[in-house]
């Protein structure tokens, strides 16, 4: 019953994307459910109150001479969908492959739940909690949709070294998965066959076999058609109930609007915003991101 | 809605039988049993069980190949080397046991022979980016040349203390009346069928050719894989060549020449993806089979042998049409 009247919303909401209220109520519910009574009013000055899951504090990055990301600080919180923008070579790209263990930070420290990390390689940011959704989904389109989830986690079952793929526990754990995301994605088929919302929730559904903390996701609105796009928004959402936080990198304003909770701009490697969307407009965003408004 | 959504989800699309049905393997094992059917009417000769022990065992030491071939072309590689390196395992084989050594040294002599290449062409391609063709293509013509200075270029038909249990490995019939290479064949191809299907390896394979860089971004170690794979396309040249070896008594410099686009011809034909990311060990056998019986009915037909190659070029192109029309039709 109450999955029908979510779905109501997010249908709702999608339609008439200027409506926000019926977002806020249901943000409200699904927070007391999670954080268990306590009410967690979405982005704003409350903020302070949820629970910081990454800490980056005076993070630089160069390439030799190239400074790409130049002394940047926030904070990310469970259960929050933080967008990401800025114009192409701003360090978006850096500061996220920074996150996910692909290079490490020049200068500054990243604390995951208070706990100091460093990582050299991307499995250790897995271990950590902390998953990527690739900008090209990395899919393999002649494996099924289960294959691919579980693609270099297979499940195996049998004895020592005598060990065989679990198909029927591979089948049953990713359609879990893909219900739980509430998508229509069937674990058997092709990913080939598959439309663009469908192959997103499968790269989602990697994300979804750990107890992912944080999930990075870049572009992932980029290459899909407009009626997926909210298929893929809706995903996100899933994601954010779990508890989980999601930074979205974007390119598309409407998609951070809808969906964030908070928005962060770089510009020229430096964060030049970093505030609830509900207290910035679109017209604000694009000005950060040109510069044609210095900071905020 | 939620009950909707459980059953979309439980839903199988196509169940495997239709899968197999629909595809490329099936329809050259409806040709090949058609081809069968034909000649044991249109001739007295192919029927009888000489002949059929004949196609058989000639079918045999291009399957084995095409086995590990069709794991390369999975993987969106190829290996052109595998005609010399079965020539230089046998060869090696053959000098080391007739230099008085036993047949088990012999065998792991030829063995860590075709291990070593696989290795090398495996660690060019996987680690120095190598294109498979080039580093392949180089091996072809290195390995025969080395069977033939292992050789100094003679014939070589004495196999020391152990001669007879070697031809008896590789031309006798243990096992109800089929031929030893028949059985080897059959064994290696479960073998390969279980290993492409239900182990973590196996989908690393798929994996790696479907997409690379995706395999790569998700953890799987696909040099590690790729060295494997070549390895085991090379110690499966090296296995037909110790069976050849058995079968046919004597080595020379010549055998598997040209044999690399036989078996290249019959993963194709039997629905491997030169592009990756497709192929069945079944399909490897048949392939083989349907090349054999096609240069088999034509000897029995009284064709003139030149028309050959035309017959099996044919069946290669008419093979990946069928599967052509069936993806336009799906993308349609």
């Amino acid at each position: 019953m109450i999955d029908d009247s979510w779905r109501f919303c997010i249908n709702a909401h999608n339609r008439f994307s200027g409506r926000r209220s019926a977002e806020r109520d249901r943000r409200r519910l699904i927070g007391n459910r999670v954080t268990g009574g306590e009410s967690r009013p979405a982005g704003s000055g409350e903020g302070s109150r949820l629970v910081a899951v990454l800490e980056l504090t005076n993070i630089s990055k160069h390439f030799g001479a190239i400074q790409a990301v130049n002394d940047v600080s926030f904070t990310l919180e469970a259960g929050q969908v933080v967008g990401l923008m800025g114009d192409n070579g701003a360090g978006k790209s850096t500061l996220v492959k920074m996150i996910a263990g692909n290079f490490r930070p020049s200068e500054g420290t990243m604390r995951l739940e208070g706990k100091e990390i460093v990582m050299h390689r991307p499995v250790e940011a897995r271990q950590h909690g902390i998953e990527i959704v690739h900008q090209d989904l990395a899919l393999c389109n002649n494996l099924t949709a289960a294959a691919n989830v579980f693609l270099g986690r297979e499940l195996r079952r049998g004895i020592g070294p005598f060990r065989i793929l679990d198909y029927k526990t591979m089948y049953r754990r990713a359609g879990e998965i893909f219900k739980e995301l509430k998508s229509e994605t069937r674990p058997r088929d092709l990913v080939k066959q598959m439309s663009g919302g469908q192959r997103q929730a499968v790269a989602i559904g990697r994300t979804m076999l750990s107890e992912a903390k944080i999930v990075l996701m870049d572009e992932p609105t980029a290459a899909i058609s407009v009626r997926q796009v909210a298929e893929v928004l809706n995903l996100i959402r899933e994601l954010r109930d779990r508890g989980i936080s999601v930074v979205l990198i974007s390119h598309r304003m409407p998609d951070v609007f809808t969906v964030a909770d908070r928005v962060i701009v770089m510009r020229r490697g430096r964060k030049v915003a970093d505030k609830a969307i509900a207290a910035s407009s679109p017209e604000e965003v694009t000005g950060l991101i040109t510069g044609a408004i210095e900071q905020v | 809605m939620a009950v909707t959504l459980d059953q979309t989800i439980a839903q199988k699309q196509r169940s495997r039988l239709a899968e197999f049905v629909g595809g490329q393997t099936f329809w050259v094992l409806i040709a090949v049993l058609l081809a069968c059917l034909f000649l044991s009417f249109a001739t007295d000769s192919f029927a009888t069980s000489k002949n059929l022990y004949n196609i058989t065992r000639n079918v045999t030491f291009v399957a084995i190949i095409a086995l590990g071939m069709t794991l390369v072309i999975i993987t969106g590689g190829i290996d052109l080397s595998v005609g010399s390196v079965l020539c230089l395992c046998s060869m090696v084989l053959a000098v080391t046991m007739n230099a008085g050594y036993s047949i088990e040294v012999g065998i792991t002599a030829a063995i860590v022979t075709a291990l070593v290449i696989g290795a090398f062409n495996g660690v060019l391609i996987a680690y120095l980016n190598f294109p498979p063709f080039v580093v392949t293509l180089g091996m072809l013509s290195i390995a025969r040349s080395l069977a033939m200075v292992a050789s100094n270029n003679t014939v070589v038909f004495q196999f020391g203390p152990d001669h007879d249990k070697l031809l008896a490995l590789g031309g006798g019939a243990w096992f109800f009346g089929i031929a030893n290479p028949v059985l080897y064949m059959v064994i290696l191809a479960l073998i390969t069928g279980f290993v492409l299907r239900w182990t973590r390896f196996g989908r690393y394979v798929f994996a790696i050719g479907g997409n690379e860089h995706a395999a790569t971004l998700t953890g799987v170690p696909v040099r590690t894989i790729k060295v494997a794979v070549y390895m085991i396309s090379a110690l499966s040249a090296g296995i037909a060549g110790i069976v050849q070896t058995g079968w046919l008594g004597a080595v020379t410099t010549n055998i598997g020449a040209g044999m690399e686009l036989q078996v290249i011809a019959a993963a194709v034909i039997g629905g491997a993806n030169l592009a990756g990311g497709v192929g069945t060990a079944f399909g490897a056998l048949v392939g083989a089979a349907l090349i054999e019986v096609i240069r088999n009915s034509l000897g029995l037909l009284g064709i003139n042998a030149f028309w050959q190659g035309t017959f099996i070029g044919g069946a290669i192109v008419l093979a990946v049409l069928f599967d052509r029309i069936r993806n336009l039709r799906q993308s349609e």
